[in-house]
């Protein structure tokens, strides 16, 4: 870790969020109380589709404290399709299913009553009359010859079928002497925060002010609303004071929110749409991946690997936002840690009636990861060499950085050696082995699992252009403003909305260590939309560079404003002011100062000691945009994305109860390098959820469908969340290389463990079930799945 | 989630419910198929308890009832009549202050976006005032009962040894006994 | 009451129902709280019984000695239902009443053919366990009955017991379990045993042929394997989102012969039989 080179950065400090957590005292969305606020519930299709033939509001109507049904003809005729990452206009997406419902759980009307029981009682009483239709629940049916169509108008199911090929890939095939295949699947799961999405919202028709407050976590969340409503940007004002429960990703709420102006601003009341759990689950539109990998790879045979070939198979649901996009994230470091010369890549997004997703943290990066990890293990396997030994035969060499992979993206920095050197000085590797060869001989099955596997981090969202032409989004900036009032109290902004990363501990602490003076005195606020800088929101693993880099450059500015009023102020040329903790002094006679107190006085009262051009007062902000950015793809579809790689090595031994398919993770280690920490408490507790995440996902979690295209883990009861008691004790071995790209040499650190963990829990696994000569190569890797896999291996080989 | 309303309305669809929550009486006129969380929430302000699934699994909806941890979604409101309810604002010491729990769990950053936290804290009080020297086993099986999706729980476990570590080092009761 | 209105219903605990009303699957009209009855919360020893109230709260089952002591199979399933916090309010008589196939508390009640009493009106009756549970979800009680307690028999002797289950999380509903309890003779063989398997079929049930087989036997764990296995040869075992049908078969073999290994090991004094989840 560091040395101390920071006086606040890397040190441990409290995170002050946590203060009104504890006490209860968040201010979560179900927590606004406007006067006068009106409920939604929604009426939802049970079908997996159906022509929507009547809707019948009028019992409902009567109903007590109902005020209004809203249907998705009204809501079309009134608003605009929900914005679209992609081209496909016969694609639309609204709130409200018009005409044709899609997915069983699709929202089809809604009810606002004066109180949420009022709104579910009168939705119950809402008579919808439904012809269904045909479906398609699998991706890869979805794009067979004469598949179902979801949307009719679109003349296909496939929304994206782009293949890249960077470098000479066939070459590299026909040259090399071996070769294998392997397919994977990352079943449908996502992040399913405790709080579900929320919004409250209301319209001033005199100021013309949509005033927002919602669980949210979205880029351009205020433009969409807006343009989806009809109504300037500008009349929307989105608080970003609102605590968010827990998103990773999910909480985009274009469709809640857009729903809810509506009505706000048809009756005139403040609305309140909290997403009750079944809800959320069958109709949120907060699905995860449902990715099908076919990977194939030309390697030698030191199972160093030349070259890859992937297609990657999404089942993106009934509609799509951005969710094509996490097919194009991954080009940004589609050979991992490794040295793969040439990639071929197609990456092929299906709609099917199914629940849609939208964007997952990691945003298609676990799921690739799990495809990269799962194919290095083979390799090993094939050739009988450690699969540890083959990694580091592939991983890129420190003294190689920056290092340029085939898809045109530079990875920044690295140390991925020194950092698996690490955790086996921690952790003997030899004698893991041996704790696993004792476990086998108690009759138990048991594996090592290793993942080694990168965080692209700073939200450089060039994937956009690269999968969309008709996009040449380039900036992907975000901003901090700081002021010093007259009195001399520090307030810096921050302008968008968090979900527990700690951001107004990590804005205080970088402006903090830049101006010297105790983080715990300076304020963090959040305004609102309309007085707010640009932000890209959390989003792509960036705060930590993108809203640290903005708070250091703001920081800087200050500081400089700050010693040139002294310097003039003093009489002395600006090169012998010399800035220090708050205060400036001479550098030639230190006892000539202005102290902080001196310098507020100055710029708040005293313009004419001020120097010419130095506007009074002490506000300063700075916008930043991504370091390395920039760039549009070339028409070979390469392109530099996300500026900074963290690292991660995970190391795991796993063992499994043969006879009932249980498997218990017993050792977990994981080393990480995400260059400077700014605040160790929030890296450890965020690569700790991840972890807890990747469990779930690697093992519990899955948004399973029956064959008639009904949800069937809808509630927390079959959709299994990690308790505590799923997650082991896990030990951390840090290690810092910094990023030449960012202020402090931070990376981001906002998916960390959830990237991995899956690899290596499905490495552990088949490495676990190798003496019985089977694998499995599917998410989750459920107990009833590995105990009839186990049993039907061991019938094979005429029992044990 | 709200449950269903009598089809064939009694002349009073609200019944008379009086309350001791944090040590205050109070006397409601709600509906009887008002969840406890709902009625702290809507009735009395104390937004602490959180609906999480409201079908009794994620746990984010805890109070406690007579000392001992509930899911506050599983109980109408006139079943909580006689039993001393305390919710997060009932073990916070006064304004501006932490106990020795909710001091510990921001020593460990044992939360990150804050929803699960006041049922984790009030798990902790409980769990405390029963065993002031749980071992790390009996911290994750008192708290496996409560969901958090950030943290992964170990800054949680580590928050509630913590606690009971400075409570027995300060030589005085923790914050609730029964 | 619930004589009176046939969409009333009896809530104990509600750990079960409201969230099936929240959902709205369950829509009674009227509730009646129970759990305000003092005379239905009780633990009783009764000769060779104990008696144990509807509306008794499962975590004081949990602590109690007399349960320790006398009915050790009980107390060692009751920490497996779902969580501490669940434990608080639900009751031994709603769990029973509720008859969920994976149920941890109708799995004992069958194991120890324990009886239910129940209330309709003026009548009180009873009902054997093994008449009790009819489906998924399904009792014997007639409309407007009350269940009102359970008492369990007590056996004497040289008794031990084995419970366990399988679930995808600790305390989830297991979608496996096998509870065996075995009394030994002075010559060391089993000279009363009961073998029940929960969470694979529509209710729970006992592998009486394996009962049989096993009776008067040494309970040499290959033969346990081979009469365990033969007992749920037949059976239609569930296949859901959670396991395949084999794997509840499969598996119902493995923890029925696991359970008999604990319960002859604890009978024997050797160890405690420790409570498993796996």
């Amino acid at each position: 870790m560091s040395e101390a080179r920071h006086r606040y950065v890397s040190s441990d400090r409290r995170v002050r969020e946590d203060r009104r957590f504890v006490v209860g005292k968040g201010k979560f969305v179900a927590d606004i109380d406007l006067p006068n606020t009106k409920h939604i519930a929604l009426v939802t299709c049970p079908h997996a589709a159906a022509r929507i033939k009547s809707i019948d509001k009028r019992a409902a109507l009567k109903m007590p404290g109902v005020h209004y049904v809203v249907d998705g003809r009204e809501l079309a005729e009134a608003t605009l399709p929900l914005m679209t990452g992609l081209d496909t206009p016969n694609v639309p997406r609204r709130p409200l299913a018009v005409d044709v419902a899609r997915y069983s759980g699709e929202w089809v009307a809604a009810v606002v009553a004066n109180t949420r029981a009022q709104a579910e009682d009168a939705a119950e009483a809402i008579d919808v009359s439904y012809e269904p239709l045909p479906f398609v629940l699998d991706a890869e049916q979805a794009i067979a010859p004469g598949a179902v169509l979801v949307h009719q108008a679109h003349g296909s199911n496939v929304l994206l079928d782009r293949t890249f090929v960077w470098g000479d890939v066939d070459k590299d095939f026909k040259d090399s002497p071996r070769k294998l295949s392997l397919r994977v699947k990352w079943a449908r799961s996502s992040t399913v925060p405790i709080e579900t999405f929320g919004v409250v919202t209301t319209w001033d028709p005199w100021r013309e002010i949509l005033d927002v407050y919602a669980s949210i976590q979205m880029p351009r969340y205020a433009d969409q609303i807006g343009a989806a409503l009809k109504i300037p940007s500008s009349s929307v004002r989105v608080h970003y004071d609102v605590d968010v429960g827990g998103s990773y990703g999910v909480k985009r709420g274009i469709k809640n929110t857009v729903l809810a102006g509506y009505l706000a601003r048809r009756l005139g009341v403040p609305i309140r749409l909290i997403e009750d759990r079944l809800e959320n689950m069958r109709g949120g539109d907060a699905h995860g991946p449902e990715r099908l990998f076919d990977v194939d790879v030309a390697f030698d045979d030191n199972g160093v690997v030349r070259s890859m070939k992937m297609r990657a198979l999404e089942n993106l649901g009934a509609y799509a936002g951005r969710s094509p996009f996490q097919l194009g994230k991954p080009i940004g470091s589609i050979v991992g840690p490794y040295k793969i010369r040439s990639v071929q890549y197609r990456a092929i997004a299906v709609v099917t009636n199914k629940t849609t997703q939208d964007a997952v943290r990691g945003f298609g990066q676990g799921p690739t990861n799990l495809a990269l990890e799962r194919v290095i293990d083979e390799v090993a396997n094939v050739l009988n060499l450690d699969p540890l030994e083959v990694r580091r035969r592939n991983l890129i060499r420190h003294e190689e950085f920056p290092y340029m992979i085939p898809s045109g993206t530079t990875y920044d920095s690295g140390d991925y050696h020194t950092v698996i050197d690490k955790v086996l000085a921690d952790t003997n590797y030899a004698e893991l082995k041996k704790e696993r060869d004792r476990l086998r001989a108690e009759g138990k099955l048991a594996g090592i699992g290793i993942a080694a596997c990168l965080e692209p981090s700073g939200g450089n969202a060039t994937f956009e252009a690269l999968l969309n032409p008709a996009i040449t989004t380039s900036t992907f900036m975000d901003s901090c403003r700081i002021v010093v009032d007259g009195m001399g109290a520090i307030t810096a902004t921050m302008h968008t909305t968090s979900s527990g990363q700690g951001h107004e501990t990590l804005v205080g602490t970088v402006i903090g260590e830049v101006l010297q003076i105790d983080p715990d005195t300076i304020r963090v606020a959040r305004p609102d939309s309309l007085n707010s800088l640009p932000s890209g929101t959390p989003v792509g693993s960036r705060m930590a560079i993108m809203l640290g880099g903005a708070a250091f450059h703001a920081a800087q500015k200050l500081k400089a404003k700050l010693t040139a009023i002294a310097a003039h102020d003093l009489g002395i040329p600006p090169e012998r002011a010399v800035y220090k903790d708050g205060n400036v002094f001479d550098r030639n006679a230190p006892q000539n100062k202005r102290t902080w107190a001196d310098l507020v006085q100055i710029a708040h009262r005293n313009i004419h000691r001020m120097p010419d051009g130095c506007e009074p007062g002490l506000a300063v902000s700075h916008i930043y945009d991504v370091p390395t950015g920039g760039t549009l793809p070339t028409p070979d579809g390469r392109v530099q994305m996300y500026p900074c790689f963290a690292f991660e090595f995970h190391l795991i031994l796993l063992s499994i109860d043969p006879d009932l398919g249980v498997p218990e993770i017993v050792r977990y280690r994981l080393g990480h390098d995400c260059g400077t920490q700014i605040n160790p408490k929030i890296v450890r507790g965020m690569t700790m959820g991840g972890i807890a995440h990747g469990i779930g996902a690697a093992l519990h979690e899955e948004f399973a469908y029956n064959d008639e295209g009904q949800l069937i883990a809808q509630t927390f009861m079959d959709y299994l969340l990690p308790s505590s008691h799923e997650v082991p004790a896990i030990k951390i071995i840090d290690h810092e290389t910094p990023s030449p790209h960012t202020v402090l040499g931070q990376k981001g650190s906002g998916e960390s463990g959830y990237l991995g963990a899956p690899a290596a829990i499905a490495n552990a696994v088949n490495d676990a079930l190798k003496p019985l000569g089977v694998s499995i190569n599917t998410l989750p890797l459920k107990v009833s799945k590995l105990g009839d896999l186990i049993a039907e291996a061991r019938a094979k080989k005429g029992g044990k | 989630m709200h449950t269903l309303t009598r089809k064939e309305k009694p002349k009073e669809s609200h019944m008379r419910i009086e309350l001791t929550v944090n040590g205050a009486e109070h006397t409601l006129d709600i509906e009887p198929r008002t969840t406890l969380l709902d009625c702290l929430r809507d009735h009395l302000g104390l937004t602490g308890a959180h609906a999480g699934c409201e079908h009794g699994v994620c746990g984010a909806c805890t109070v406690l009832v007579d000392g001992v941890a509930v899911r506050s979604c599983l109980m109408f409101t006139p079943q909580a009549e006689g039993a001393a309810i305390t919710t997060i604002e009932g073990v916070t010491p006064g304004p501006g202050e932490l106990s020795p729990v909710q001091d510990a769990f921001c020593e460990t950053h044992g939360m990150q976006c804050g929803y699960c936290t006041p049922a984790m804290v009030l798990v902790a009080h409980a769990l405390l005032a029963d065993n002031p020297e749980p071992t790390r086993e009996q911290i994750v099986e008192a708290i496996s009962g409560n969901i958090c999706r950030c943290t992964g729980y170990a800054q949680i476990v580590e928050a509630i040894a913590l606690a009971a570590e400075r409570i027995r080092g300060a030589n005085r009761p923790p914050e609730l006994r029964k | 009451m619930l004589a009176d209105d046939e969409n009333a219903r009896v809530i104990a605990g509600g750990q079960t129902l409201v969230p099936m009303m929240a959902m709205r699957l369950a829509r009674p009209t009227q509730l009646i709280d129970i759990t305000r009855i003092a005379t239905l919360s009780y633990i009783r020893g009764d000769g060779d019984t104990v008696a144990i109230g509807a509306t008794t709260r499962q975590c004081a089952v949990e602590r109690d000695k007399l349960v320790a002591t006398k009915l050790p199979l009980l107390a060692q399933a009751i920490p497996f239902i779902g969580h501490t916090a669940t434990r608080a309010r639900g009751t031994i008589g709603g769990s029973l009443a509720n008859a969920d196939p994976a149920a941890e508390l109708s799995l004992i009640a069958l194991a120890l053919d324990a009886t239910l009493s129940y209330r309709a009106g003026s009548k009180t009756a009873d009902i054997p366990a093994q008449e009790f549970f009819v489906g998924p979800m399904t009792t014997a009680l007639p409309s407007g009955a009350c269940l009102t307690g359970v008492r369990f028999p007590v056996w004497p002797g040289k008794v031990g017991v084995g419970f366990h289950e399988v679930n995808a999380r600790r305390s989830d509903f297991a979608f496996v379990s096998a509870a065996a309890q075995v009394e030994l003779a002075d010559d060391g063989k089993a000279k009363r045993i009961a073998i029940g398997v929960g969470g694979i079929a529509d209710c729970p049930f006992r592998l009486k042929s394996a009962e049989q087989q096993l009776l008067g036997t040494t309970l040499d764990p290959a033969k346990v394997n081979e009469a365990v296995r033969a007992a749920l040869a037949d059976v239609e075992a569930l296949a859901d989102l959670h396991a395949s049908a084999d794997y509840r078969r499969r598996v119902a073999a493995t923890l029925a012969a696991r359970a008999i290994a604990d319960a002859h090991a604890h009978a024997q004094g050797k160890a405690q039989g420790k409570p498993h989840a796996h």
